[in-house]
């Protein structure tokens, strides 16, 4: 048995900028600190158990016909060839599910979403009929074999037009429906901010667009039902990122009582909130299972991922930042439009239609701040929250860093230099935002001056200044964020009234190994890890004698799950406290047993021993033992040694961090190449650095990704652009530097063990930084604006319009070439404007292989 | 039609359909599902396996053009209980989240080293380079492998035996972190 003394208790935690090595295994970190993980093992022997690797007996293979286009009546469905297939065993239509009412499903804003459709199509890949067949390749066959007429209607993609008078009415189904609106919502104040701005020195405007993405986890969605006819059982195999959730939802939906309900989330391959809602073809197959008497599986294609399930973002965003000459931010303003999608199905808490997008307030201290967002329905896919967004941070937190530099423009400052006249001060926390927002702790500063110094600030300025001399386009981007997680607490936060709360139960053997059950459910960040970590550091019993059991809801207490970065702020906390609620229970055990009053006693890591006299003591494992064997118990305490509990948050917490991005551009194709990113995270107190790092790293490629490739979009009739990843790029190892990290630690004073979270934190903070930088590039050619993602092709065009601009502004008569081409770089290029010759010297050409428009392919 | 090839040094023969795609042969008809399935496209490389030592997307071979070739899959990384060093390496720098690439990344590194046992970081990254993480941004990959090259040329020195050694517990490991600052 590996005991506490067996080695020391606790490593501190080492910040070093050494990669290479390992600690002897004699150091191994009873508690917090890195270590391999738990889960590895299989994973790196393909021993990890995904869905789509379950093979149940007599199991059948489910696929989803999907709608061709994006808005159309349905006029008929013949499945009759279908049928007729010898391999298949049904074929469900929204007739056959408007009987049972499952038609239709709730989503989880309060919406309802067509589970098959009946009436119309409202986006191209809406699921119109499911195919239940002897295996996968047959069901495939036969949803060609599925005629369906449509009767093709005008589509509103443009959410700019969704509230045009005599806009195409997307969801006639609702009673009474007249337009595409679904909401309109506001936060701060609006008379205040009024004034502020109509006082201001200095008000810049910007039309920020963060454009619609998508997660995109490399294992797509699914689900097995398998339906037990005699004792009435239902257990779905899934990947969900939310199995007790779902276990409700379910059981609202089918009228299945809950105890009869079992999920069960085996390994999944990536999550990013992708994961959280309940797909049509989910609840396909529990019918089908219900129909065929067999388990019926469903396992999306990639394409059906892209183009159905959860997309993110789609925000846009009208800003305006309001401030002093000298560089005091007083206010910002935001009217935004939310592209929600067909039907509204965004998962976030019930109070909060636009998420906790109203933290657009950012790291600063502001006077006064309004924002009001709308939302509509278009003829796309429904979502909205997804992609590691932390519930609309990820657009608040691009909006206001992508002001702050406007604005730095504007006033002609150094970017860092503004943000550092204008962060939070230590003193200032807790502080309440002017949305409303209480922020937990911070010490901004000293973030954001370690960021600059791992970067070299100051000689990547004067690096920039002379390449800059030479026509070079490099450019260095600043954002510094603020999140907000860890939903939430529950009188304030929850999704179809399910409150925010998450449980645990640690249970302690007799021999003093552990098991601890938890709501939560990983997709990669490595829960059976961190949360072992957390017992052994309370507990003081090691990480590797501890299980931890998720995803499994007959397994496990009840909660809300894995997404907004809540699993350590909210379960790791439960875990804390339940860890704490065994010790204390030890503690009562361990006095009886060495006959001192309990207050006596005091903790060290792994046992309670008697004040001033350290050898009369009770280790954790002696304690269990006695708990389930013969001791004399004090009075009103139970047998054995575990606990429960349920975590209410009292507060959200509060990441944040300072990330400097290094991009050099090619004038000659547009092409970004990323070439340093430092990124300093504060996520308060850390448990396991090599996995928050690697959080960061991950996140940190998602920002590039949006910022760089990344986009769903549509054409004119609504025909979806992104469904394919070749269409939807995401970056390779090409794209994406040797992540530079760093962290400070302000715990957060709320939470048990102070820490904050750290799994959104990088998507939400990276992309504004990578926009920056290459504003920043551009800006000898003017250019001050630019929309995501920055491929070549938009990075070129932008270089082009803004030297054609220059052009006529300093003169068409200098322009070189003909006048009808004064926007082809070269011919910019060759006018004696300063900006054109920079461009010029930039490489910035047309004509023989320079001048084709450049494909966004690069 | 019948094929017949080599599994993880295992000859298999099976019926298969001619469109049959190696990828759901291996993980289906085998039921060797630590090869995963994750595009329609040919883009996203979970599919990795080697065939005669160079890694193909097994999505994009069909399983009778398999036939008669050496196919090796992450299963087959583990021999006589010895992990392959590269299976360490991952667990030891964290080259792995969800594990839903890292069959295909284990891979195709392990024939990178084959080929190339003392690979620069770039070589590295453009080795992986038609393969996606989600997860990682691949810095972990990247050292990774290279710690699987020096794990490998210390073995060949003769100076340890260190790689893959059946202790793959909970090791502590090193900050991995550029730089830091401790409040
Ligand atoms: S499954 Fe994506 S490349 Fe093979
Ligand atoms: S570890 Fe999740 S995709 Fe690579």
């Amino acid at each position: 048995m590996t005991t506490t003394a067996d080695r020391p208790l606790r490593v501190p935690h080492k910040a070093t900028d050494e990669p290479e090595g390992v600690g002897s295994p004699g150091e191994r970190p009873i508690g917090y600190g890195s270590l391999r993980r738990k889960e590895d093992p299989r994973f790196i022997r393909g021993k990890g158990r995904y869905l789509d690797d379950m093979l149940l007996p007599g199991m059948l293979h489910g696929a989803v016909l999907r709608s061709t286009v994006a808005h159309a009546r349905l006029v008929s469905i013949d499945t009759t060839a279908a049928l007729a297939h010898p391999k298949v065993k049904a074929v469900i239509t929204g007739k056959d599910l408007e009987p049972l009412n499952l038609a239709w499903a709730p989503t989880l804003s309060n919406d309802v979403q067509s589970v098959l459709v009946t009436d119309k199509v409202r986006f191209q890949g809406q699921e119109v009929a499911f195919v239940i067949a002897e295996d996968a390749y047959s069901a495939r066959d036969a949803l060609e074999l599925i005629d369906v007429e449509y009767d093709v209607l005008p589509p509103v993609i443009n959410a700019k037009k969704a509230l045009d008078p005599g806009a195409p009415i997307i969801r006639d189904d609702l009673e009474g429906r007249t337009d595409n609106h679904i909401f309109d919502w506001e936060s701060g104040d609006k008379e205040a901010t009024e004034k502020v701005f109509a006082e201001a020195d200095v008000v810049v405007t910007r039309e920020v667009l963060y454009p619609r993405v998508h997660p995109a986890p490399m294992e797509t969605c699914g689900a097995i039902a398998d339906y037990e006819p005699v004792d009435g059982k239902l257990t779905i195999y899934t990947t969900t990122q939310a199995p007790h959730a779902h276990r409700t939802v379910y059981a609202l939906v089918s009228g299945i009582p809950e105890h009869k309900i079992r999920i069960v989330s085996p390994d999944i391959g990536g999550g990013f909130g992708n994961k959280v809602g309940i797909y049509p073809g989910y609840v396909c197959a529990v019918v089908g299972s219900i129909v065929t008497g067999h388990p019926v599986k469903w396992m999306e294609d990639r394409s059906e991922n892209l183009m159905s399930t959860s997309f993110a973002r789609d925000y846009h965003m009208h800003g305006e930042i309001a401030a002093t000459r000298d560089g005091k931010i007083l206010g910002l303003r935001t009217d935004t439009l939310a592209d929600h999608g067909a039907f509204n199905g965004t998962a976030q808490p019930t109070k909060y239609p636009a998420g906790f997008f109203h933290i657009f307030t950012g790291s600063y201290d502001l006077q006064a701040a309004y924002c009001k967002v709308t939302g509509v329905y278009t003829n796309k896919a429904p979502g909205g929250v997804a992609y590691a967004c932390s519930f609309r941070v990820t657009e608040a937190a691009y909006l206001v860093e992508r002001m702050v530099d406007a604005l730095a423009i504007e006033l002609d400052m150094d970017p860092a230099e503004l943000r550092l006249r204008n962060l939070l001060k230590p003193e200032q926390f807790p502080y309440t935002s002017k949305t409303g927002w209480e922020y937990d702790s911070g010490e901004y500063e000293k973030t954001l001056r370690l960021a600059m110094e791992m970067a070299g600030y100051d000689d990547l300025r004067r690096e920039q200044a002379e390449k800059r001399e030479r026509g070079e386009l490099m450019g260095i981007g600043l954002s510094f964020f603020t999140e907000t997680v860890g939903a939430g607490p529950r009188k304030h936060m929850d999704i179809l009234g399910l409150g925010m709360a998450d449980g645990a139960e640690l249970r302690v053997h007799p021999t003093g190994k552990a098991v601890v059950r938890l709501s939560v459910q990983t997709q990669g960040q490595g829960h059976e890890t961190t949360f072992a970590q957390i017992v052994a550091e309370e507990l003081g019993i090691p990480p590797e004698d501890i299980e931890v059991v998720h995803g499994d809801t007959d397994q496990t207490p009840y909660g809300l799950g894995t997404y907004g970065s809540r699993s350590t702020p909210v379960s790791g906390a439960a875990v804390a406290v339940v860890t704490r609620k065994v010790r204390d229970k030890a503690r009562l055990i361990a006095g009886a047993m060495l006959e001192a009053p309990p207050e006596d006693l005091e903790w060290e890591k792994g046992r309670w021993f008697v004040k001033g006299d350290p050898d009369k003591s009770k280790t954790i494992a002696e304690i269990a033992m006695a708990a389930h064997g013969t001791v004399a118990l004090p009075e009103g305490v139970e047998a054995n040694l575990e606990a429960m509990t349920t975590y209410d948050p009292p507060n959200l917490t509060y990441p944040y961090g300072a990330y400097i991005c290094v991009v050099d551009i090619d004038g000659g194709t547009g092409q970004v190449k990323v070439r340093r990113f430092v990124a300093v995270d504060d996520c308060g107190t850390r448990i396991n650095p090599m996995i928050i790092e690697g959080q960061v790293h991950g996140g940190l490629t998602d920002g590039v990704g949006m910022a760089l490739m990344e986009i769903i979009d549509f054409d004119e009739e609504g025909n979806c652009l992104g469904g394919s990843f070749m269409d939807y790029l995401i970056p390779t190892a090409m794209e994406v530097p040797a992540w530079e990290t760093g962290h400070t630690v302000t715990p957060s004073p709320h939470h048990p063990i102070g820490a904050k979270g750290i799994g959104e934190s990088a998507t939400v903070g990276s992309p504004a930084a990578v926009v920056n930088a290459i504003i920043d590039a551009l800006r000898p050619l003017g250019v001050d604006d630019i929309d995501m993602p920055c491929t070549p092709s938009r990075v070129w065009h932008t270089m082009a319009d803004a030297i054609a601009r220059s052009s006529a502004k300093s003169g068409a008569g200098t322009a070189g070439g003909d006048g009808e081409d004064a926007s082809a770089p070269k011919q910019a290029g060759a006018s004696g404007s300063a900006q054109s010759g920079s461009a010029q010297q930039a490489g910035i050409q047309t004509g023989e292989g320079g001048g084709a428009d450049p494909d966004d392919a690069g | 039609m019948q094929v017949t090839m080599t599994v993880n040094g295992v000859e298999v023969t099976r019926e298969v359909e001619p469109r049959r795609l190696l990828v759901h042969f291996i993980r289906e008809d085998l039921r060797l599902t630590g090869t995963h399935w994750g595009c329609d496209t040919s883009n996203c490389g979970v599919c990795v396996v080697l065939v005669d030592g160079t890694p193909v997307k097994s999505c994009t071979m069909l399983a009778a053009s398999a036939g008669g070739h050496e196919v090796r899959t992450v299963e087959g990384l583990e021999q006589s209980g010895k992990l392959d060093p590269i299976q360490d390496a991952f667990m030891e720098k964290h080259g792995l989240q969800c594990g839903f690439c890292t069959p295909g990344m284990m891979l195709t590194s392990r024939a990178l080293l084959d080929a190339n046992p003392d690979p620069s970081e770039d070589e590295i990254r453009e080795a992986i380079s038609g393969q996606i993480c989600r997860c990682t941004g691949y810095s972990t990959i990247v050292r990774s492998v290279r710690w699987a090259a020096e794990q490998e040329q210390k073995a060949r020195d003769g100076e340890s035996a260190a790689g893959s050694t059946a202790d793959e517990g909970t090791h502590e490991t090193a900050d991995h972190e550029t730089a830091g600052a401790t409040a």
